[in-house]
């Protein structure tokens, strides 16, 4: 992909401050994809696997691409039936040699022969990111033709095959991953967090959904508090608030809990984000740069594992972590990223944010992309320069959410495309949803179930 | 302090443990004749024992009280009062590498005398033990029996060749640490908090096998103290049952201080080679070896309940302990329970919680619950955490509507000036009302600011009234407060303020 002409941001109007953004977001998937496959690279870094779940954002970014006339439909197609027929024939089973394992898949591949890499585990939530790239592919690819058609037909294929029911093991809420030797990993991942779409999807399956009652479950390890005055579903980095939303559009729209707190998720993502911009106001430890333009805590990439004490106070630095506010952990690393992932929530302090970030740090954004992170308060420490440590290269997902979430804040295109398909709102009534959109007469368009 | 050379490895380590033996149980002591039947015998002198002991013998009744071995139980000799001393000194040497934060001077050479801690920990567990002494005891009604006690039959219990009558009998015999199943632990050795505390030398690296609440304070002290600590849980989160939000705070100090945090892991294996110990850890599917010089493990308490004779007195029992009612009545209406050795929650306050109890139920024909109890507690590490009543996951499984109210106490303007600002205060209500149903604070003096939320549950006031008390400024119990300004505020509905703006622009008029 041609790179665009270094622009000064501050001239910018917003939309178009908001296209460079979104381009350049976008312009990673055609750099770091290997159109064999169709798998992407979870990092643009030497010898960086594939990740299951950047290849869904890539799969939910295609479409976008050709409506924006950053790629034709034929290229879309084309990536995304080489990644449909990878996952169709690649291995399954619970051996070594495989790609995944119950319909499931491990969350990072061989960029070249698709086979599990680094010992790491089939993931449920990134499966279910997968999965719902290639919803987004088949609601979007809906041309009568033979490519089209086999994309439609993939996509459900690979939905179906997922074993759900398996993947609660023995409790009615689903596990985080799973691997060999060991079996189901008994991480904790209670609370609200970023698998609402994994629990719609699985809930929604229809030949092996998960039973009924896991996402009511889920939903009572909720905790709903009242902090910095805001009312909210605590999720402490900012990422669980923008996940499942880039897929679905969850305003108006109300399951129990939410009914029972007279909110919906969406304001609730838009609290969050004002909850994390109060965070970085407060600023409790005194990390460098934390003020009203400069907040986002996330998970993501960071200045390594190490303790350093800076102004004569101790702190603890990690490596690739969730951050979060306000009881952390926090380090002072911002994820920029945060800014246009939760634009469609909050589009005036994200805005206000990303201005400040082009004004402020210019050097940490190459050529409108952003880094995972970057943290100032290492600025001029150890072997760290002036804008302190910032992460080398890009990441799959922060550029995924990032080119989808300016999207559905442009055109709602990503959310439109989802409305329509059959699975989704099935799982969203299973798990208890209505209201809103919901109510509202099922849009004739898109054709979600192959058939 | 003076300074004493000490060498010995095994209790008793000097003359502060030698006079502890003394007060707790004086060598040729020699136990009294019974003389007719007992209101009450007592069996165990740790917290709940001492307690029923007392308050019974107070009321007039005729006591017995049976130890086999010293007065105090696990709290003053291998429990809270050990650790917690020895936590003031760690916290003191933390202080001392922070000093820069605070205003001082951080000293440029730092030497942590292990044995001088050790020492004052000792002294205070013998100043504290001397209020418990045996000669007290005696001095206040109480027949005191040194032996090993074991029921002969539904109403008798015999001691060092002599045999008690008793009309009702308490059984508080407490517990002791339970041994993980890891091959090779007992052949390589390990330390429990039974033995930890005769250390002459601090470890250079220590294993902390679970992290659990004494887990978590042994490996955050250990490693102030200058250890290198690897602490490993098998759970996701140390203090399974813990708030999340909790568990990630203290996580987060721990790995500040310097403690190897590694979650997901289960000690698989340890042996010995040459003076070191090698443990394996499993994480995932993954296994790694790691070289240590001491293993400290406390997982879980296991409730002393062998050679009592319990079946000849007809009271059942598990591995869980001494099956009791919501009265503390065992399966032989005669014979009550109370403690570690039949209580989920083995504190030292809910030990003596559950004796008053007894008092009452046994010899008063009181009808007081157990689960009637607000029961506290704390885990003492740095930031503290306490809770107290419900967690707001077990609410919404019963089907309470919870909303919490969150105080941060970077928002506490004492808690900023000490240099105290991790935490927080979490009051959760039901939803819609002030009705108070627990409530968690992670803070450095977590145990001293959850009273006020004990207080209020137990004489039903709600968060509004807690927004009414006023507090002296500065304090970082103001965090309670706050947290009731925060559901005021919500009150301020839309309504309200129509109503209270019009009022006031008439009074303008």
């Amino acid at each position: 992909m041609h790179r665009l002409p270094r622009a000064e941001p501050a001239t910018l109007s917003d939309d178009e401050l908001l296209d460079r953004y979104q381009r350049a977001a976008f312009g990673y998937f055609l750099d770091h994809v290997n159109p064999d496959n169709g798998l992407v690279a979870d990092t643009s870094r030497p010898n960086s696997p594939a990740s299951i779940a950047v290849v869904g954002f890539a799969l939910s970014c295609y479409p976008i691409g050709v409506e924006r006339g950053w790629m034709t439909r034929e290229a879309a197609v084309a990536l995304t039936l080489a990644a449909l027929r990878f996952f169709a024939i690649s291995p399954q089973g619970n051996g070594d040699e495989v790609t995944g394992h119950k319909g499931f898949y491990y969350h990072f591949l061989d960029m070249r022969t698709g086979l599990r890499v680094w010992r790491c585990e089939l993931s449920m939530v990134d499966t279910a990111l997968l999965i719902a790239g290639m919803l987004v592919a088949s609601a979007y690819f809906c041309a009568d033709t033979d490519e089209e058609t086999e994309i439609r037909q993939l996509a459900e294929a690979l939905y179906r095959r997922v074993d759900w029911r398996w993947a609660q093991g023995s409790s009615p809420t689903l596990r985080q991953g799973w691997k060999p030797k060991s079996g189901f990993l008994h991480y904790g991942w209670e609370g609200y967090n970023e698998a609402t779409i994994l629990y719609v999807l699985s809930m929604a399956a229809p030949d092996s959904p998960t039973s009924d009652d896991s996402y009511e479950a889920w939903t009572a390890t909720y905790q709903w508090e009242n902090i910095y005055g805001y009312d909210v579903l605590y999720g402490g980095p900012l990422f669980m608030h923008q996940f499942s939303h880039a897929w679905i559009d969850f305003a108006g729209i109300r399951d129990a809990f939410m009914r029972e707190k007279d909110s919906d998720y969406f304001e609730n993502s838009r609290r969050s984000t004002h909850l994390h911009r109060d965070y970085a106001r407060h600023n409790p430890y005194g990390f460098d740069g934390y003020s009203e333009n400069l907040w986002g805590l996330s998970a993501g990439d960071g200045p390594g594992g190490f303790r350093a004490s800076v102004e004569r106070r101790r702190h603890r630095f990690s490596g690739y972590a969730a951050r979060g506010a306000p009881f952390g952990p926090d380090d002072g690393t911002i994820a920029p990223w945060s800014y246009p992932a939760s634009l469609p929530f909050a589009p005036d302090i994200c805005l206000a944010a990303l201005r400040h970030l082009g004004d402020r740090f210019p050097e940490v954004i190459e050529n409108f992309r952003l880094p995972s992170g970057f943290n100032p308060t290492l600025a001029n420490r150890r072997k760290f320069g002036r804008n302190g440590w910032v992460s080398e290269g890009h990441y799959g997902l922060d550029q995924g959410i990032a080119a989808m979430m300016i999207e559905n804040h442009r055109s709602r295109l990503v959310w439109e495309l989802m409305r329509s398909n059959p699975h989704i709102l099935r799982g969203l009534r299973k798990a208890g949803f209505s209201g809103g959109w919901l109510s509202e007469p099922a849009s004739p368009a898109g054709g979600g179930d192959g058939a | 302090m003076a300074r004493r050379r000490t060498k010995a490895a095994s209790f008793p380590v000097d003359h502060n443990d030698v006079e502890l033996i003394r007060s707790g149980h004086p060598p040729r002591w020699k136990n009294p004749e019974p003389n007719g039947p007992y209101n009450l015998v007592v069996i165990g002198a740790g917290p709940a024992g001492l307690t029923a002991a007392r308050e019974a013998a107070a009321l007039g009744a005729k006591v017995a009280l049976i130890e086999r071995g010293l007065i105090g139980g696990a709290r003053v000799n291998v429990g809270c009062i050990p650790s917690k001393s020895l936590t003031r000194t760690a916290r003191l040497y933390a202080d001392m590498r922070d000093a820069e934060s605070f205003g001082g001077d951080t000293p440029d050479h730092l030497h942590v005398d292990f044995e001088r801690a050790m020492m004052r920990m000792r002294q205070i567990r013998q100043r504290i033990s001397r209020a418990d002494s045996a000669a007290t005891l005696v001095a206040e009604g109480i027949e005191l029996y040194f032996g090993e006690a074991r029921f002969a039959g539904q109403d008798t219990v015999t001691v060092a060749g002599r045999t008690l009558q008793f009309r009702k009998a308490l059984v508080a015999t407490g517990a002791r640490p339970a041994l993980p199943e890891v091959p090779g632990l007992a052949e390589a050795g390990y330390l429990s908090n039974e033995t930890l505390f005769d250390l002459t030398k601090c470890p250079q690296r220590l294993l902390v096998i679970g992290g659990g609440p004494l887990g978590c304070e042994t490996a955050q002290a250990f490693c102030l103290l200058g250890a290198k600590v690897i602490l490993a849980q098998r759970e996701p989160m140390f203090l399974p049952g813990e708030e999340r939000d909790a568990a990630q705070i203290l996580s987060d100090a721990l790995a500040r201080e310097g403690v190897e945090v590694r979650l997901n892991t289960e000690v698989v294996a340890v042996r010995r080679d040459g003076g070191k110990k090698l443990a394996d850890l499993l994480r995932d599917d993954d296994t790694t070896t790691i070289s240590v010089d001491e293993i400290v493990t406390g997982i879980g308490r296991s409730p002393n309940v062998d050679g009592l004779g319990l079946e000849a007195a007809g009271v059942a029992y598990d591995a869980a302990g001494i099956k009791v009612d919501d009265f503390l009545k065992t399966t032989n209406s005669r014979i009550y329970a109370a403690g570690d050795v039949c209580l989920a929650y083995k504190y030292t306050h809910t030990a003596e919680a559950s004796a008053r109890i007894v008092v009452q139920n046994a010899l008063f024909l009181g009808r007081k619950r157990l689960s009637e109890l607000v029961i506290p507690w704390c885990t003492y590490t740095d930031p503290e955490i306490a809770h107290v009543g419900l967690y707001p996951a077990a609410a919404r499984q019963n089907g309470i509507p919870v909303k919490t109210y969150t105080v941060l106490m970077h928002d506490v303007a004492r808690a900023v000036m000490d240099g105290e600002e991790e935490g927080f205060v979490k009051i959760h209500v039901r939803e819609g009302s002030d009705t108070i149903l627990g409530a968690t604070v992670v803070a450095s003096h977590a145990g001293e600011m959850i009273n006020a939320v004990s207080l209020a549950i137990k004489s039903g006031m709600g968060l509004q009234a807690l927004a009414d008390v006023i507090h002296p400024f500065p304090t970082q119990a103001q965090g309670i407060k706050m947290a009731g300004d925060a559901y005021r505020r919500t009150q301020f509905t839309s309504s309200w303020r129509q109503a209270t703006t019009r009022w006031l622009a008439r009074s303008r008029r």
